[in-house]
């Protein structure tokens, strides 16, 4: 085991960004022309890198999987973004961003990138304004904001539920703005497969043509991965259908680290499982516990009675519910963060309190929310004595255009009014704070190889906060990749096209046919996604909101032999030279089962718990979390080793806090 | 719940195409029209015929990704939905459902039930951005205050999830609803005030070379829209290009 350099620069805490800038070397206007930048994925990371680059002058080739940059994954995004702007004037600012997504990460996350993140927000605000992107507005004009889990100031900027999409559709417009002048080039429709690296430096990337199914060399002085994140490793999850590790999975096998594997982020509020053929979960944004209650029924015969559809929740009366976020965290109540949220869930329907018919769900019930808001708009309309009905009206118009898309969202897939009767919603997988390992510059463990956005770990710790991820992945892509790449490329003037007709090239294209030519040739005859289907129960079950030693072990077994069953009895349709769903699919479930054993092994090592990271052996009598700092304050880098995911080695990178104190996470 | 599929299979943009039939029961009415299909695949992967190839990607119906023509409709009956979203329970057991592609001359056919929309892409490219630079130095973003309804007003218009059901659904297969609703966000702010001409210029002149039809007013569009953009946007468009292609002629 080895230490890891995150070269952080000198300097006190809030000088550190501005220092570092102040000594990056430039590069001419007439050299940047002579630099090649690959962008793979073009979601918020991706799309913002890569205009920002060639704003800059860079060459850039953009790369990603769907058939147009505006649909990344990023556009489910629904909740909002944060940013330290202040303009509630409730006592936010940049060291309270930066402290809260800290604690918020539970005290897994590094100092200086987290203060540089909560530094840059405020510029994300105003670059996306003066876009065009529409965020809600109050009467006045000015921009409007709302609060998210685990904090207590407004901060964040939201466009409805639509978040995201706005955003992303900002991103995408800045693109193509640079697309229409020639300095992108795009490749929509087109997947890496591999990434190619010459002299121990990232010098391309091989990308499959999805529509043609001919393998492309690429090549570049420098490689950034805007993947986004593998949660579809648990096969359900509310990322989109085809989210995947590939990318960073390549990379990983070519020698970038993989940092924290198994922080997975499972978030409280989403439509619960109905059956075996359902592909995806649906996400019911975070910002509806700001005015929905979490409830169980507090007796066990009520809960039996609404499964069994004798009771319905209407029928019971404050004193027979249990709204046990209020009850255990009575400071935050329903808005502590999402993996205390989500294993007070579990609790609760493990101990047999679960009220669908699979015994996973909670309610979310708005009918306060909807009362309140109802008498404050009588009172604000000079109605006296409103009638329950009349309250009740007005409460629900308000309810509506705050959360409509959502309610009406909920009630197409579940064909039940929310305005009614209380939303179910039960904990699913969302995002991944683990992630390829970066230093403070975005730089990968491969030189000339950056992560950026949800595919690398840097700043969420072992728990991300609400509406910090389409933070992050601006910042990330408009505001720190365009100076730390700058640096790296500067050494790069006098290299000239790196080409690709090198053996390095050659093999790794080899290596993509291969594989896919294997699949192709597999005489099994059982489609994939069967196989990703049994891969995302053994995670969900031993990798999920709780782990344990023997579980976790009883995974590894279990994926392996998964592994060995894949490869014999998988049947993928079709040809190479074609478009073939079934093939990229294949690939993408293979790399998750190697990312799978990774995950458990790296949880495994774990022996503390700590945010979205529960290990049963360590947790309170009252059931809270026990994190071990003396131990585990660390980064845990796995490097690939011996052909086998398994056979990873560990290397750590300390965490040292010289600006917040470790102190347990109370919510209460 | 059991259906009869008639769905489009094509094997790429020089094949011409078929309908082919297909059995599918295990269906439950809570699963998508699109779970309906993976259902479909698994079959037909057993049956040893290539699975259907179709685009979707979120099946929240943000990403625009899936396009289907379900029995004659734009991401099939319902309103305000989007083929990801609509659900079995719509359709009634023993159904014959039929599936189509989006058909537009600007939207060839990739494969089976997949299109190639990169016409939008190119016309968005053609204007459908503020210019402004990534720097880190703007005005702060509560300089300028906007109206509420103003701002409410752009994000309806900005909405448009790019999904092609205006053009599929329209005769003259015009995408003037989806260009007039980038138009119309930034006409309605004042920071795509400034490019305001060239971009209403630019976008159209794009939209008639990549072959979309001219608009006739039928307001079908308008009706399967999954987002519910409003055909005022596209007189708000026509007045905007109304006005500046008089002042420059
Ligand atoms: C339903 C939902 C709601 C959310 N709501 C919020 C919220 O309200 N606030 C918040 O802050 N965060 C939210 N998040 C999290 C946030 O949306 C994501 O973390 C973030 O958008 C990720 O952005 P990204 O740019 O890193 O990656 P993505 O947007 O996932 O983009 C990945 C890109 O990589 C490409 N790609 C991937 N693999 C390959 C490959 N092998 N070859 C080529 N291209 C590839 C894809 O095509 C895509 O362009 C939400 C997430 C979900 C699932
Ligand atoms: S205007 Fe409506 S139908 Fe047309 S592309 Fe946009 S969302 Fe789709
Ligand atoms: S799959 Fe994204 S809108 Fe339907």
């Amino acid at each position: 085991m080895s230490s890891l350099n995150a070269h952080i620069p000198e300097g006190p805490l809030a000088d550190k960004w501005t220092h570092h800038k102040a000594k990056i070397p430039l590069v001419s206007p007439a050299n940047k022309r002579r630099l090649d930048v690959i962008v793979v994925g073009t979601g918020l990371a991706g799309s913002a890198a890569a205009a920002s680059l060639a704003e800059l002058g860079y060459n850039v080739k953009a790369f990603c999987f769907q058939d147009s940059p505006r649909r990344a994954h990023s556009i489910a995004a629904q909740g909002g973004i944060n940013a330290a702007k202040n303009y509630q004037n409730d006592g936010d600012s940049t060291f309270r961003l930066f402290y809260d997504t800290i604690k918020g990460g539970d005290y897994r996350s590094r100092e200086a990138n987290v203060h540089r993140l909560a530094e840059v927000s405020a510029s994300i605000i105003d670059q996306c304004v003066a876009q065009g992107v529409p965020f809600a507005r109050d009467y006045g004009g000015l921009l409007d904001n709302r609060s998210f889990g685990g904090v207590q100031v407004s901060r964040t900027f939201y466009a409805k539920g639509q978040t995201g999409q706005q955003l992303l559709l900002g991103a995408y417009s800045a693109l193509s703005r640079q697309v229409a002048k020639g300095r992108v080039q795009m490749f929509a429709r087109h997947e890496m497969v591999e990434l190619v690296v010459v002299d121990g430096k990232a010098r391309g990337i091989i990308a499959r043509d999805l529509v043609s199914g001919e393998l492309e060399r690429h090549s570049a002085h420098a490689v950034l991965l805007c993947t986004g994140g593998y949660g579809n490793v648990f096969y359900l999850s509310t990322n989109a259908m085809g989210s995947n590790v590939t990318a960073a999975w390549k990379a990983h096998r070519k020698g970038a680290y993989m940092a924290n594997p198994c922080f997975t982020q499972i978030h409280p509020t989403c439509i619960p499982v109905s059956g075996h053929f359902q592909s995806k979960l649906t996400l019911m944004s975070e910002s509806l516990r700001n005015d929905g209650r979490i409830w169980v029924p507090k007796k066990k015969e009520d809960a039996e009675a609404i499964r069994s559809g004798k009771k319905k929740p209407t029928d019971l009366n404050e004193e027979d519910r249990d709204y046990y976020l209020e009850r255990r965290y009575p400071a935050f109540g329903n808005l502590v963060p999402r993996d205390v949220a989500s294993r007070a869930a579990k609790e609760r329907c493990d101990a047999g309190f679960g009220i669908n018919k699979t015994g996973e769900a909670v309610y979310l019930d708005f009918a306060s929310a909807i009362e309140r808001y109802g008498k404050e708009d009588a009172h604000v309309q000079g109605i006296h004595h409103p009638t329950p009905e009349k309250i009740r009206a007005l409460g629900e118009a308000i309810v509506e255009s705050k959360y409509g898309n959502l309610f009406q969202m909920y009630e197409k897939i579940t064909a039940q009014n929310p305005y009614k009767t209380p939303m179910m919603i039960y904990p699913a997988v969302h995002y991944t704070m683990g992630g390829i390992w970066v230093d403070y510059n975005l730089m990968t463990t491969v030189p000339g190889l950056f992560a950026l956005g949800e595919a690398n770990f840097s700043d969420h710790g072992a728990n991300r906060l609400g509406a910090s991820a389409l933070m992050q992945g601006l910042a990330d892509g408009y505001f720190v990749a365009p100076y730390t790449v700058g640096t790296y490329l500067a050494d790069d003037i006098q290299t000239g096209k790196i080409s690709t007709d090198s053996p390095e090239f050659a093999e790794a294209e080899k290596t993509a046919r291969d594989r896919m030519e294997g699949f192709l040739n597999s005489n099994g005859n059982t489609p994939v996604e069967v196989f990703h289907r049994e891969l995302g129960k053994i995670m969900w079950d031993q990798c999920g909101m709780a782990r344990s030693e023997t579980g976790l072990k009883k995974a590894i077994t279990d994926i392996r032999a998964l592994r060995e069953r894949f490869y014999k009895e998988v049947k993928v349709p079709g040809k190479m030279h074609e478009m073939n769903p079934e093939l990229d699919k294949a690939g993408r479930v293979a790399d998750f089962m190697e990312l799978g054993e990774l995950m458990c092994l790296d949880a495994l090592s774990r022996e503390e718990s700590c945010g979205g990271h529960f290990r049963e052996e360590h947790q309170s009598e009252e059931g809270e979390a026990v994190r071990r700092d003396d131990d585990f304050a660390y980064v845990a880098a796995w490097e690939f080793a011996d052909h086998d995911p398994g056979k990873a080695k560990l290397h750590k990178e300390d965490l040292v806090f010289e600006n917040v104190k470790l102190i347990t996470r109370s919510y209460k | 719940m059991k259906f009869t599929l008639n769905v489009w299979r094509q094997n790429g943009p020089q094949d011409k195409g078929r309908m082919e039939t297909y059995q599918v029961d295990q269906v439950s009415d809570d699963m998508s029209f699109l779970e309906m299909i993976d259902v479909l695949n698994e079959q037909l992967i057993h049956q040893n015929i290539d699975p259907v190839v179709f685009d979707h990607d979120c099946r929240e119906g943000i990403c625009g990704m899936c396009s289907m023509f379900i029995n004659g409709e734009a991401h099939g009956p319902g309103r305000g939905v989007t083929t990801c979203q609509l659900h079995m329970r719509e359709f009634s057991d023993g159904d014959t459902i039929t599936i189509e592609p989006f058909r537009a001359k600007a939207f060839p056919i990739i494969k089976d039930l997949m299109v190639d929309r990169s016409a939008f892409d190119r016309i968005i490219q053609a204007g459908g951005f503020v210019s402004v630079n990534t720097s880190g130095n703007l005005p702060d973003a509560n300089a300028t205050r906007i109206e509420k309804s103003h701002a409410d007003a752009a994000f309806d218009a900005a909405t448009c999830i790019g999904c092609g059901a205006c053009v599929a659904t329209c005769k003259n297969a015009s995408a003037m609803l989806f260009t007039s609703a980038k138009v119309s966000q930034f006409a309605l702010l004042p920071q795509g005030q400034v490019e305001a001409s060239e971009r209403v210029l630019h976008m159209v002149n794009q939209m008639d070379l990549e072959g979309f039809g001219n608009c006739t007013n039928t307001g079908a569009c308008e009706v399967e829209c999954p987002k519910g953009i409003s055909i005022e946007n596209i007189a708000r468009m026509n007045r905007e290009y109304l006005s500046v292609s008089l002042t420059t002629k």
